[in-house]
């Protein structure tokens, strides 16, 4: 504690004079930190994330995440279950999206076989991707929303995601876990009256995607609840291993839609990839804004332009995939999701190895989080958008 | 350029208030189950049905099921030939088919690769147990089921298949 | 015609007031939480909101609601001050309730017509501070702790714009009895037309939107709720509550809500008075209570609305927005005021 200019020879013991504290301009209060638990419960933690942070007052002055409360043995569930089977396991690894987690493991496995899924079925599975696509991002626009204080947008992020449920439950029989890809294509074939509907759907989703602009993107208080708030470095990010809209916000303009190997019927399409230079929490919402607006209008053009033909490839009925492995990542809602599968030439593999985005998206957070409020650690938790499910396996 | 953040600022906040005063007057989408209910998609993966009289025991669905929660037990009885001086044939028949839906996931597994198409999907949904040991549905009651099944529908344009389920 | 008239003596008069009061407080949260927090907010957010409680759109609903936190278990935190944890609910309802003495409904139609009304009025409202630190530091939760010390460092910015946007209207209107200001706004003249009286919102409209963004820091609403945050603090100081001290937490927001506005059409729509009827007619102390609950439900409106539309601001935003735009807009305003009301 600084007494300030004292008259020279003026040696004073400090502590004698504590009580004048108040009366001094200059002095660091001697606060001690406390730790708080936002613990595996907790609202802002989307599921059973723990975070324990090192509070000054308001301030965090460090931070620690801490995972696997949710751990469910995905990669050792795979290795005594058959190629049918495990699709229908990784449906649940990241709920929100579900069908898109399948879309790379049984590409990888079609790999492996030599067989490639007929053009139909690949138009198919990309307005299934795109429509999880929407369906995950609708509803991080509604609840980060929430996590800044506005109850509202939640409740449309909720109707909003009906829409798209109802589209992919009419189309493959189930609202969250579709499990409707198979080796070699899809299950069957879309019934009667389904495109007719979710070109529908889709002019709903544009429309409301202009609500959430008015009533979240626009309003000052959110701007300022999160602009400058969160921001990640391009570099950093990248090292990482940051991937998707948190990447694209930062400026880095990657997409493995269009970048990586191409996979499904991206390059048919006239579309864009849309990033942000600034690298916020704003920047972050509001790229999977446009992404969704994207994905809507993506859709649109899958359905106007969807080929006749057969679903499924001639594959056998009893599949074996031959000795081989092989790595296939895409560009999922969340990030880049990838599966490294090893196989032996059985009915099922011998190894899978899951590569989700969400551990690499969080695992930024403890710098992220250096320095800032209370309030800015949820916002940038929610920024970031992960799943439990994706992070824990 | 002030007066321009400034109206910017204003016209933000009151674009939000204009949203929600809009969806005020809106209907509500709320469906008030149970007085409504919502029908759901033909295709919807509600219950599983079993039309016993195709089921050859065979045992692919109870193998394939990736949660086994399939209890088959069958056996075999002899038959008269169906010509005169044939050989007698042999027959299984089941003695139980039950499918535990505390454990069953609705992917959908069973019914697929069942060859004698004896497993059929019903959009039926409420079936809820307050005793969950209520959740194992026995041969009798998946075959209750049976009459659910919607008929297969059309598929749309471009199809080439013609729609089994 | 007041209780006076009757000629009952003190005690029942003093017994017949505070059973009103303490039966208006429950009765205004409700209607207002009904509403407002039950109906309007559902229909905002495109949902219906409780329909079976009662028949008739759930009705029923915060009524059952309180019965059922009246048969709740009473649990206090191992570690938490028993004595002050108990009381701290009390403290925040007691401020509530001694704002609601001054609110006139009718001309006769009030508990206490104090000559400093305004002054008294603000006075008692911040004794809800106190409540809620107590709150916050007897449930031995240290996210009760943030909420509290964030509450207490908003409540208290927050007094200032108030009281400073209210001094227009006591200004203007030349006394703080709030019988006085109904009055002066029900008699005046907008430029020599006196058909619908002057209420003071018309030239103090920049003090009444100081007013209600002030008020709805002091109800902790959003875009002020960081003491609440939900998302965050998961209910703040009253994380600890449950049961029947939770309920009087409730009441004491709502019913706070309800004194606040019940304030701002007093002060600014002209209180229980209607443009043509005489203000001072016997028939007022009737016709009053349900003028002002009228005007109450559309204040709240406007309260609720922006309740429900906007994100909160951080602690540190809230503050810079007190400080540094609200007191002197309200300084620049009460200049204002004080020249023209010289002027003419």
């Amino acid at each position: 504690m600084t007494l300030g200019t004292r008259p020279a020879g003026f040696d004073v013991d400090p502590s004698l004079y504590r009580h004048l504290a108040d009366a001094q301009v200059n002095v660091e209060l001697d606060t001690g930190d406390m730790i708080l638990n936002l613990g595996p419960q907790h609202p802002a933690t989307h599921g059973t994330l723990r975070l324990v942070v090192r509070l000054d007052g308001e301030r965090v002055v460090a931070s620690d995440v801490v995972i696997g409360y949710m751990h469910r043995g995905y990669e050792k569930l795979t290795e005594f279950r058959t190629y049918p089977q495990i699709t229908t396991l990784i449906n649940r690894i990241d709920w929100l999206s579900s069908f898109a987690n399948e879309v790379p493991f049984i590409h990888a496995a079609e790999q492996l076989m030599g067989v490639e899924a007929p053009p139909r079925a690949l138009y198919i599975r990309t307005v299934l991707t795109e429509l999880s696509r929407i369906a995950t991002f609708v509803l991080f626009l509604g609840e980060m929303g929430l996590q800044v204080g506005a109850i509202t947008p939640a409740f449309y992020g909720f109707r909003d995601r009906e829409y798209v449920l109802n589209a992919i439950e009419a189309a493959t029989g189930g609202r969250f876990h579709p499990n409707f890809n198979r080796i070699g294509g899809i299950l069957t074939d879309l019934p009667w009256g389904w495109i007719a509907e979710t070109r529908e759907s889709m002019r709903k989703i544009l429309k409301s995607c202009d609500d959430f602009e008015d009533l979240v993107v626009a309003n000052p208080i959110f701007q300022q609840r999160t602009r400058s708030i969160g921001i990640i470095p391009a570099e950093l990010g990248a090292a990482y291993g940051v991937s998707g809209s948190n990447l694209r916000a930062s400026g880095v303009d990657w997409d493995l839609r269009r970048d990586g190997k191409p996979y499904l019927a991206y390059n048919d399409l006239d579309w864009k990839v849309w990033t942000h230079p600034d690298g916020d929490s704003f920047a972050r919402y509001w790229v999977r804004l446009q992404e969704t607006r994207e994905s809507a209008r993506m859709v649109l053009q899958l359905l106007d332009n969807l080929p006749a033909g057969p679903v499924m490839a001639k594959v056998p009925r009893i599949i074996k995939v031959p000795e081989g492995e092989v790595w296939v990542n895409t560009e999922n809602p969340l990030g880049e999701m990838g599966y490294y599968v090893v196989s032996k030439g059985a009915t099922g593999p011998f190894r899978v190895k899951i590569r989700t985005a969400s551990l690499s998206n969080v695992s930024i957070a403890p710098w992220l989080l250096r320095g800032v409020y209370v309030p800015d650690v949820i916002t940038v938790l929610a920024s970031l958008y992960f799943i439990l499910g994706d992070i824990d396996k | 350029m002030v007066m321009d953040a400034a109206s910017k600022q204003v016209k933000g906040m009151l674009g939000g208030l204009g949203v929600t005063l809009k969806t005020m007057f809106r209907p509500a989408v709320t469906v008030q189950y149970p007085h409504e209910k919502e029908a759901p998609a033909p295709r919807a993966r509600g219950v599983i049905a079993l039309l016993e009289e195709n089921c050859t025991v065979c045992m692919l669905c109870a193998r394939s099921c990736p949660d086994w929660c399939i209890y088959i037990e069958g056996h075999k009885e002899k038959r008269p030939p169906r010509r005169e001086g044939g050989r007698e044939r042999t027959v299984s028949v089941l003695d139980r088919f039950d499918i535990d839906y505390a454990l069953c996931m609705y992917c959908g597994i069973c019914v697929e690769v069942c060859p004698f198409d004896a497993l059929h999907w019903s959009p039926e949904y409420e079936y809820s147990e307050p005793s969950i040991a209520n959740l194992l549905h026995d041969m009798e009651k998946l075959g209750e089921w049976e009459a659910t099944v919607p008929d297969p529908e059309p598929l749309e344009q471009g199809a080439e298949v013609k729609g089994k389920k | 015609m007041t209780l006076a008239d009757l000629d009952i003596g003190w005690g029942w008069t003093l017994a017949i007031k505070t059973v009103i009061v303490m039966g208006l407080i429950p009765a205004g949260a409700l209607v207002l939480g009904y509403t407002f927090l039950l109906k309007m907010m559902s229909h905002m957010q495109s949902r219906l909101g409780p329909m079976d409680p009662g028949g008739f759109h759930g009705w029923f609903q915060l009524i059952g609601d309180g019965i059922k936190f009246m048969q709740k278990e009473d649990i206090i935190p191992a570690g938490a001050d028993k004595r002050v944890f108990k009381m701290a609910p009390a403290v925040v309802v007691l401020s509530t309730f001694l704002m609601f003495v001054v609110l006139p409904g009718g001309p006769d139609f009030v508990v206490a017509n104090l000559d400093v009304g305004v002054f008294y009025a603000l006075a008692v409202s911040s004794l809800s501070v106190i409540g809620v630190l107590m709150a916050g530091w007897a449930s031995s939760n240290k996210y009760a702790l943030l909420g509290s010390l964030r509450a207490a460092a908003q409540l208290i910015a927050y007094e200032l714009p108030l009281v400073l946007a209210v001094i227009g209207v006591v200004i203007q209107a030349g006394t703080m009895n709030l019988h006085g200001i109904v009055m002066q706004q029900a008699d005046g003249e907008i430029f020599g037309w006196g058909g619908l009286g002057n209420p003071f919102i018309l030239t103090q409209f920049v003090g009444f939107a100081l007013f209600m963004v002030a008020a709805q820091a002091e109800l902790s609403q959003p875009p002020f709720d960081m003491p609440v945050a939900e998302s965050e603090l998961v209910a703040g100081y009253m994380v600890e509550y449950t049961g029947f001290r939770f309920l009087f937490f409730f009441i004491g927001e709502f019913g706070t809500a309800f004194v606040y506005a019940g304030l701002a059409a007093t002060l600014f729509l002209g209180g229980w008075s209607v443009p043509f009827i005489d203000a001072d007619d016997d028939i007022m102390n009737f016709l009053g209570p349900g003028v002002l609950f009228v005007k109450i439900m559309l204040v709240a409106f406007l309260m609720f609305w922006a309740r429900f539309t906007y994100p909160r601001l951080r602690e540190d935003q809230l503050q810079a927005l007190a400080w540094k735009w609200l007191i002197p807009i309200s300084l620049v305003n009460i200049l204002a005021t004080g020249a023209l009301k010289v002027a003419f």
